[in-house]
């Protein structure tokens, strides 16, 4: 099993504090999808965050590979998103002081694990080719996304992490956007979990959830 | 509508503190170094003013002899008809005592008030006037204060001032102006006098209007310093707040009343920094006056108060230039929101975004200011033009340094290996844009301590190197009487290897006073009296009565050359054969074979000697001088003359020191103030690191590694350009200012200590945003994914 999430809880503080995710579990196995789908204000993205060591649990467990992820220390959860997680936003977060080619394989590169032929082969299923010396302010939206999901990809990362990556992007963009995403974690082997508020996006992968009131129903 | 709009701006600011902080700090420092130095200024010319007015008039028209004026020839003088009033002068511990009749005194002269008791005890009981900050210095005397007499002045009856200084008839005679028609010529009635001009007052005026200039410059580059920082902090808040503006327009509120509430918040903003700057201003000027008196009185002789007086006229002033400074500051946000379309873009952009078009323009202005500098450099005269000059030169590069650090980031970026290297460099040349305000104002204020500091340096340098050779005798003495002078020339005769008497003669030299040397005939002059410019044979034509030497002052003044021939005393001019240098001294002097000064004015009064002898018998001709009666205070060795004249240096400048010091802070603060603001801005480009796998630790340690990066760069361009200001002060503006010109020295050391004080400014600057991002929670972090959904 690539994920493991057991009984995961998080709440916000407030008056009175708002419980985000209760006791919450999933599992995800190597090179397999999971959409994860809900309304606004379900708990998604906090999920998501506290599987990508992003954000801790109040409550619960998280494996990645074996690896326990609950308790870690800061550094220790760097080393894992740096070395086993990639991650794609839905506003794209490209480094605007880096051109395509330098945010393309930034991520790889951190993890020290820079692999050019299969680089260069993300970049060309990806059309960006072309586009290597641009700078992202000079991409549109859909390319901009293109490119962070090879960033994503590139250092072939144990598990993907995807909150709304479409969200941004037309129709006819986000369906090429899915598809080249979906086929490129299929050749790398990677597990990806896609929060999506889509059903039709969330349809095209191996499985989906949904989280409602902060409980898979 | 307007109430609720203009809450909702300030609103801003609740949420921002620092900023406002900054914004406030900024408008406030820069108004007080401004109205600091104003201040000063204004106090030291009111001080010129009363000494000016001490007498009676700027100009004085005075009646001098070639020694003391005998009484009988004043009693002449008013028989004939002259309105002449006597004055006797000296000096009692740093005061200078002025013994005036006061029954003759010029009608326009600041007369002491004598009312009462206080005549008689003015005329019979040695009463002496002061104001209250001299009085003290008089301890031990008939003192009582008086608030119309100029510091460190002192007032008597003349009866008094002979018995007080020792002596006997009159140092000169004040001429009233205007004089009764058909007087007697004074070749009739005292032909031993001639008439002169003395500008005492104005002469202080001219000598330190130099000084002054050079404050104000240094007030006005504070000024812009913190300007930086003001209009970093109102264009920041403008770019934090460009979608309120767009929710404000498109619920109503038409472009001008938005622009005029924005106009109105920057006038509240100066009206309260105004009053902070205008306190701090004073505490400033209270703080340096003391220093500035120092300097005032080590160069030029002038005295100043070191105490302030509050000036309505200062403090109105100060919020006056606050306003101006904020208007100015304000001016290019308030045009962009005056003609912001309704739907212009919200995101914050145009400082991460500033376009190479923009760069380059900015970059094309620098230069231009720099071609300007080179031709007032080729083409201008003057101090006026000198400051001008430095001035273009400081703007024009402060304008390039965007363009410069570019370059330097995209040619670091070729050199870098690893990825994070290339990341932080090419994040760091994104940054440039949003920090370039504050690095421009540390560039100005590096620049400006290089230059100066290797001025001072270089001077220090010259000058000490320079007393070593001119103080080479071993012990310098000054006996009280002629009777003790003889005495002392035999002793010295008799145990020291070589007796040096020094004769000083008044005079006026090309029309300004000076001072004629007499020196003898030794090998320690020829040793210790290095020539800039000479004659073929110089020393031998000196000494044989041939030709005179005049100092680096007076030959760059007047443009005299070699050959050229100076008179001297009426009658008696001599062929210029040498000039020396003269640091440290405002006036003109010449130096003559002292046997023929000695013919032309007989009675110099022969107290002053330099003794030269080998340096284990200096405490025995110490003491036995000392047997003779010299007071102790009269014998200097020569490291005590060494060690007063170099502190006297020191004093100078202190306050050149100080702003220094201040306006590198200010700069410090401008970072400060840069990076807290961009801070939050710079979040987006973070988080997306950070979610890849960068601790929130290592990337604050690389926030300080950027902000010393950009220290180092902006200290490699500030380098020449405080050398090329070095220069200009050195070549240019010291030889307008002083008189004098000085070789430029280099201090390597000095600098590397400068690059460790810009880095910890910039690291200290960094600290607390750095702090801030290593402990900011992740959810903080999170949300710079949620909020742009």
């Amino acid at each position: 099993m690539l994920l493991n999430v057991r009984n995961v809880s998080k709440s916000f503080p407030g008056e009175p504090p708002v419980e985000v995710l209760k006791g919450v579990s999933l599992d995800l196995r190597a090179g397999e999808s999971l959409a994860l789908t809900g309304e606004s204000g379900s708990g998604k993205s906090t999920l998501l965050h506290i599987i990508g060591g992003l954000e801790s649990a109040d409550a619960g467990s998280v494996t990645l590979d074996g690896v326990e992820l609950s308790g870690m220390k800061d550094a220790d959860l760097a080393d894992v998103r740096r070395r086993h997680i990639g991650v794609v936003f839905q506003q794209f977060n490209l480094i605007p002081s880096l051109n395509v080619h330098d945010n393309l394989i930034f991520h790889a590169r951190l993890a020290g694990r820079q692999d050019n032929a299969w680089t260069n082969h993300m970049a060309g299923a990806l059309g960006l080719t072309e586009m290597l010396r641009r700078y992202p302010e000079q991409l549109s939206g859909g390319q901009q996304q293109r490119v962070a999901i090879a960033r994503a990809l590139a250092g072939k990362p144990k598990l993907m992490l995807a909150d709304e990556p479409t969200g941004n992007l037309d129709e006819d963009t986000g369906d090429r956007v899915m598809e080249l995403m979906l086929a490129l974690t299929a050749e790398a082997g990677t597990g990806l979990l896609m929060v999506t508020h889509s059903p039709a996006r969330a349809g095209a992968l191996d499985s989906q959830i949904t989280l409602s009131h902060g409980r898979l129903s | 509508m307007h109430r609720a709009a203009f809450l909702a701006l300030l609103s801003h600011w609740r949420r921002q503190p620092l900023q406002l902080i900054a914004l406030l700090f900024g408008l406030a420092a820069a108004t007080a170094l401004w109205t600091g130095v104003q201040a000063i200024n204004q106090e030291a010319r009111s001080s010129y003013d009363a000494a000016a007015s001490a007498l009676g008039q700027g100009t004085e028209q005075r009646l001098t002899g070639e020694g003391p004026i005998p009484r009988e020839t004043f009693i002449a003088l008013r028989r004939a008809g002259w309105l002449v009033s006597p004055v006797v002068e000296g000096q009692v511990n740093g005061v200078t005592l002025l013994g005036v009749d006061p029954f003759t005194l010029p009608p326009m002269a600041a007369s002491p008030n004598l009312q009462g008791d206080r005549l008689g005890a003015f005329l019979n009981n040695g009463l002496i006037l002061a104001n209250a900050d001299t009085a003290p210095a008089l301890a031990g005397y008939n003192v009582e204060t008086a608030a119309n007499i100029p510091d460190a002045q002192a007032t008597m009856d003349v009866t008094t001032a002979w018995e007080v200084l020792g002596k006997t008839g009159f140092d000169y005679l004040v001429v009233t102006s205007p004089q009764p028609m058909g007087l007697p010529p004074l070749t009739e009635v005292a032909p031993g006098l001639t008439q002169v001009t003395e500008e005492a007052a104005g002469d202080i005026a001219n000598l330190t209007r130099s000084f002054h200039l050079n404050l104000t410059a240094f007030g006005l580059l504070s000024f812009a310093v913190g300007l930086f920082i003001v209009h970093a902090a109102i264009g920041l808040a403008f770019e934090q707040r460009r979608s309120m503006f767009r929710t404000l327009r498109a619920l109503g509120l038409p472009a001008r009343n938005l622009t005029l509430l924005l106009a109105g918040e920057t006038a509240v903003f100066a009206l309260l920094a105004g009053a902070l700057g205008v306190v701090l201003g004073y505490g400033v000027a209270s703080m340096l006056l003391p220093g500035v008196a120092g300097t005032l009185r080590g160069l030029y002789g002038a005295s100043v108060p070191g105490s302030l007086t509050l000036d309505l006229s200062w403090v109105l002033s100060g919020f006056a230039i606050t306003f101006a400074g904020a208007s100015v500051a304000a001016a290019s946000s308030l045009w962009r929101v005056a003609t912001l379309p309704i739907l212009a873009p919200a995101r914050p952009r145009a400082w991460a975004m500033a376009s190479v078009r923009g760069r380059l323009l900015q970059a094309g202005a620098g230069a231009l200011l720099l071609v300007i500098s080179a031709v007032i450099i080729a083409q201008g005269e003057g101090l006026v033009a000198g400051f001008a000059m430095l001035g273009a030169l400081l703007f024009g590069a402060a304008l390039m340094l965007p363009f410069f650090l570019d370059l330097s980031l995209r040619a670091a970026a070729f050199v870098v290996r690893g990825v994070l290297g290339q990341w932080v460099v090419a994040d760091t040349r994104q940054q440039v844009p949003g920090m370039s305000l504050a690095l421009m104002a540390l560039l100005l204020a590096l620049a400006a301590n290089i230059g100066v500091g290797t001025m001072v340096s270089s001077f220090r340098a010259t000058f000490t190197g320079w007393l070593d050779q001119r103080l080479a005798s071993e012990l310098y003495l000054t006996a009280q009487t002629p009777a003790q002078a003889a005495a002392l020339e035999a002793l010295l005769d008799a145990e020291a290897d070589a007796t040096l008497p020094l004769r000083t003669a008044q005079a006026r030299l090309v029309g300004a006073p000076a001072a004629i040397l007499g020196v003898v005939d030794h090998v320690t002059y020829q040793q210790g009296w290095p020539l800039i410019e000479a004659a073929p044979d110089p020393w031998a034509r000196m000494n044989a009565g041939e030709g005179a030497f005049i100092n680096e002052q007076l030959w760059r003044r007047t443009g005299l050359a070699m050959g050229d021939r100076l008179e001297l005393l009426p009658g008696w001019s001599l062929p210029i054969v040498g000039v020396y240098t003269d640091y440290g001294n405002p006036e003109g002097q010449a130096m003559v074979a002292q046997p023929e000064l000695l013919a032309r004015v007989p009675d110099l009064s022969p107290l002053r000697y330099a003794a030269r002898v080998a340096p284990e018998r200096v405490e025995d001709l110490r003491k036995a001088a000392e047997a003779l009666g010299v007071p102790a205070g009269n014998i200097l060795d020569q490291a005590s003359v060494k060690r007063f004249s170099l502190d006297v240096f020191e004093r100078t400048f202190l306050v050149t020191g100080a702003l220094n010091v201040l306006t590198l802070g200010v700069a410090a603060i401008a970072i400060l103030a840069s990076l807290t603001t961009l801070a939050s801005m710079r979040l987006p480009q973070l988080a997306p690191v950070w979610a890849m796998g960068l601790t929130r630790a290592r990337l604050a340690r690389l926030e300080l590694l950027r902000a010393a990066l950009f220290a180092a760069l902006t200290f490699l361009f500030a380098l020449p350009l405080g050398l090329a200001v070095a220069w200009m002060l050195l070549s240019v503006v010291n030889v307008q200012a002083f008189g004098w010109k000085l070789p430029m020295l280099a201090f390597p050391v000095e600098w590397l200590r400068l690059l460790a004080l810009a880095l910890l400014a910039a690291l200290l600057a960094a600290a607390l945003p750095a702090w801030r991002l290593g402990r900011m929670a992740p959810s903080r972090l999170l949300k710079v994914f949620a909020d742009e959904r």
